[in-house]
């Protein structure tokens, strides 16, 4: 089990990081994470330990924004978050990487967690679809819909103006 | 040209590099043919390589403490014998209160009582559990004479649990000896091959009812209890918490009604 986790450890972080924007609070759920994948590793169906990790972390961190929520508490959506995120990246690409990141915070929650697991965490459109628990028709039209609207923040495009080939909204 | 049409999904497919080559040929020559389609995924692309550039240094940086995997491992294996030690710790110092009057079935039972059927189980776990060509003496399929004999030899009607549920099969079971008597063993195993034992025997207090108790030797960790007399031990190499729930799954399949 260590040979098949361990590795998966800093994707895990970088996933939790992207949703919670925090790194602490991210970290925190990581081991969260890790502590029941250890404790349920044998009832894990066979299938992607990459996606069953995703999964675990997923479901902890919809229960966190879910007990956030009803707390009255809001995810910071200034730009502390961008700048912490990036902090250690390259300088020269710093000013697109914060903008990028400012625009995906932009995004509704549903739209973010397919675009990051699918464009940065590598999963299969079948497995984000697990993850997420949706049919994989709606993995991709929320792909879609994220790519379709982070790329209008970034251009300033109005939406009527953007060629598509099916219908997007 | 009867090629599939373009759909969007294509589109999102090109970018996420995840079509098979001939479908990416295809979508690459339709971009050929159209440019304003082209330029919209190039900047989907662009998008992707941006987003991937921004996160990448999070993976990159040293794990904390926390997150090292083989400590957390480990504190989950040490757990069931922490929760074993304090409740030694706890009679050893004669803690009374609540603590010792739960435990005072324990200690009527002295050599007879739980730990010693723990023992027992942990006992018939090390010499069956990695048993490959004869675990158990009646085979699952003969369930029913599996519960005929050991409800004989034990003196009163037992039942063999079923732990479906929680993703275990019934392989068999045997009689195994014991200081106090016969005692009857189950074994299960899951799809992993990964295996459990549960034993049973009368205790010599015949109304002794027990909370659920840790226990733990070796690598070997379960939970032991007493329900009419009757004590019950469920043992395994998993930790405690995964096994909690097959147990109290046990107990509430063969508690006296």
């Amino acid at each position: 089990m260590l040979v098949q986790v361990e590795p998966l450890i800093p994707a895990l972080r970088r996933y939790a990081r992207a949703l919670l924007r925090d790194r602490v609070a991210a970290d925190d759920l990581v081991q969260d994470c890790l502590e029941r994948a250890v404790s349920h590793w044998h009832q894990r169906r066979d299938g992607s330990v990459r996606a069953w990790l995703f999964s675990i972390l997923h479901n902890l961190a919809v229960t966190q924004f879910r007990q956030a929520t009803a707390r009255g508490r809001h995810m910071p959506i200034d730009d502390a978050g961008e700048r912490e995120l990036v902090s250690a990246a390259a300088q020269e690409h710093r000013l697109i990487y914060q903008d990028v990141l400012k625009k995906l915070a932009r995004l509704p929650e549903e739209q973010r967690a397919v675009l990051l697991l699918v464009a940065v965490e590598d999963l299969s459109y079948a497995d984000a679809a697990g993850v997420l628990k949706i049919p994989v028709g709606t993995v991709m039209s929320r792909l879609s819909r994220a790519r379709e609207r982070l790329l209008q923040e970034m251009e300033g495009v109005a939406p009527g103006n953007v060629v598509a080939l099916r219908g997007v909204k | 040209m009867n090629r599939r049409p373009i759909t969007e999904d294509d589109l999102h497919a090109y970018v996420d590099q995840a079509l098979e080559p001939e479908r990416r040929a295809e979508v690459a020559s339709y971009l050929d043919d159209h440019q304003d389609v082209a330029a919209r995924v190039a900047a989907f692309a662009t998008q992707r390589e941006e987003l991937r550039g921004a996160f990448a240094s999070i993976a990159d940086e040293p794990l904390p403490a926390e997150l090292n995997l083989s400590h957390i491992i480990e504190s989950r294996r040490r757990s069931p014998m922490r929760a074993w030690w304090a409740i030694a710790a706890m009679l050893l110092l004669g803690i009374g209160g609540l603590g010792g009057w739960t435990m005072r079935g324990v200690l009527q039972e002295g050599s007879n009582g739980l730990s010693a059927l723990a023992q027992e189980a942990a006992y018939s776990y090390g010499v069956y559990a990695p048993d490959r060509v004869r675990p158990v003496e009646i085979r699952a399929s003969d369930s029913a004479e599996l519960t005929r004999w050991v409800s004989n030899r034990l003196k009163q009607p037992v039942k063999v649990p079923d732990l479906s549920v929680s993703g275990y099969r019934l392989m068999g079971g045997r009689l195994v000896a014991t200081s106090h008597g016969p005692a009857a063993m189950f074994m299960y195993d899951d799809d992993h091959g990964d295996r459990l034992v549960v034993l049973t025997r009368p205790m010599s207090n015949r109304n002794l009812d027990t909370p659920m108790m840790p226990q733990s030797t070796g690598d070997v960790a379960g939970f032991v209890w007493a329900d009419g007399g009757m004590g019950y031990t469920l043992v395994g190499q998993l930790p405690g918490d995964t096994l909690k729930p097959i147990a109290n799954e046990i107990r509430k399949q063969t508690r006296p009604i």
